[in-house]
């Protein structure tokens, strides 16, 4: 290693660097993230439960109550019905174009990443399991 | 009765086998509902009803609902009237109506009313938390009842109760109370219980009853404690269980779970009935919690969401000597088959028992 970079290293991790090389963040940061995502998972529970997601008042919790039978850990995964490899986003869809007779979400719209951010933690702990039926 | 190949059983064949086999109730279906017949030694006290649980009418708004749930009962009802044998009556399990409205309970009792027969209505918490049932009860009547039909002794339990600080205390308004228990999986909710009176009224009732009357109870709520979480619960089961318990042949038939479920406590065999409506998970599926499904349960499939009736299926119950066996017959599913083993002693399915002889989709995770 050069010389100059061992002068750095040793620099940094005397923690006597001036500048933030490795974007350091501390514990404020972490309690606002997880908060920042916790917001995000209530606005998804929100939406699961409410009935003008679609268009029936029909809403995704009286088939899945607390996300269950979703299981995110398997995708993407082959479904049959699509012919192809789908990831959740399309099965959200589906499901708001059919038992709930609503408009589908763009992949990227906060209201899709917020059901996603909910499906997803009421899952936490599950290993992944990519392609699984 | 002679075991059965589930994959040739057909409802006629399936009536006709039970009907050789005297002594013994069977109970048909072929869509979101059951028959249930009950068959004795000599035929001419063989009898048969029909079983349809959990519509789930909801409305949209004015004269529009929800056009899949409308289907499922429809199509029930269609079948219930086409059902040969005529069953003797017919019972409707509960959870008519998705929020307890009027709207919902009326258009629900417009499609019942195509019945040839009059159901007898079991109270669901979807049809009770608006206004206590008080609509319900100008509709259908009493909610809890019972009456004796060649031998056999019949009870309906109103067991979606819970405590009057719940009910009468805790919320602003009846439609606030009514979608706090609306959803299932909702901390706000409480437990269902039959409670002290109703027990009261249930072990004077039974007071009179020969010990060796075949007994069958009819309930929403399973008597019998499975998950909490989801209600999947009665939350005095184990009293209600002690009032039933000195009878020789006790069946508890119940809805309310959306699924295939079967348990057998002392002498008492407990079976689930099928929704018209939707299927539900079994709570083992729910990651984050503990669940007491009980260990006789082998699941029914997997539901396959892109097909909307699927899960949604109906059964035959038959009641051997006094005994439930149920036939579910769900559509692109095989036949499941349920009976009670009199040298186990439990409900047992006929093909898919033992662990060996399960298959992928029964496997919920």
């Amino acid at each position: 290693m050069h010389k100059k970079s061992l002068a750095m290293a040793a620099l940094l991790m005397a923690g006597i660097g001036v500048q933030a090389y490795a974007d350091p963040f501390d514990k404020t940061d972490l309690d606002r993230w997880a908060a920042e995502q916790e917001v995000v998972v209530h606005q998804g529970r929100a939406l699961f439960t409410d009935g003008g997601l679609g268009k029936n008042g029909v809403v995704c919790a009286q088939c899945h109550p607390n996300a269950a039978n979703t299981h995110p850990e398997t995708y993407p995964k082959f479904q049959k019905q699509f012919g192809k490899v789908a990831q959740l986003w399309e099965m959200v869809n589906w499901c708001i174009k059919n038992p709930l007779e609503g408009t589908p979400l763009a992949a990227d719209d906060p209201k899709m990443t917020a059901l996603l951010s909910y499906i997803i933690s009421e899952r936490r702990g599950v290993k992944l399991d990519p392609g699984k039926h | 009765m002679k075991p059965i190949d589930p994959s040739r059983m057909t409802r006629r064949s399936f009536l006709e086998t039970g009907l050789k086999a005297g002594g013994a109730a069977i109970a048909a279906g072929t869509l979101p509902l059951s028959l249930v017949e009950l068959a004795f030694a000599d035929p001419a006290q063989s009898f048969t009803f029909a079983y349809i649980s959990d519509a789930h009418i909801q409305q949209i708004k004015g004269t529009e609902f929800v056009r899949n749930w409308d289907r499922g009962l429809i199509r029930a009802v269609a079948e219930c009237n086409l059902m040969d044998p005529k069953p003797d009556f017919v019972m409707f399990g509960g959870d008519l109506a998705q929020l307890g409205k009027p709207e919902e309970l009326d258009h629900g009792a417009e499609i019942l009313s195509a019945l040839r027969i009059k159901p007898r209505m079991v109270m669901g918490e979807h049809d009770y938390y608006l206004d206590l049932g008080k609509y319900w009860s100008k509709l259908f009547g009493p909610h809890s009842y019972s009456f004796d039909h060649k031998g056999v002794h019949f009870v309906t339990l109103n067991s979606i109760l819970t405590t009057d600080e719940w009910t009468h205390h805790r919320w602003p308004t009846p439609e606030r109370r009514m979608a706090e228990m609306a959803d299932l999986d909702n901390p706000n909710g409480s437990p269902f219980m039959v409670g002290a009176e109703q027990r009261e009224w249930l072990k004077q009732d039974l007071a009179n009853i020969s010990r060796d009357t075949p007994l069958v109870v009819f309930s929403h709520s399973p008597l019998q404690k499975i998950y909490k979480g989801w209600n999947f619960w009665t939350d005095d089961a184990e009293e209600v269980q002690a009032l039933l318990a000195p009878f020789r042949q006790v069946n508890v038939i119940y809805g309310h779970v959306h699924q295939i479920q079967y348990n057998q406590i002392g002498t008492i065999s407990f079976n689930a009935v099928m929704a018209t409506a939707w299927p539900w998970p079994y709570p083992q599926s729910y990651a984050q919690a503990e669940s007491y499904l009980p260990k006789l349960t082998v699941p029914m499939n997997r539901a396959d969401s892109f097909f909307e009736r699927d899960a949604t299926g109906w059964q035959f119950i038959d009641i051997h000597s006094g005994r439930v066996a149920a036939h579910y017959l769900l559509p692109e599913n095989g036949t499941r088959n349920v009976a009670f083993s009199e040298n186990l002693g439990h409900p047992t399915d006929l093909a898919y028992q033992a662990d060996s002889s399960r298959i992928p989709p029964q496997t919920h995770y």
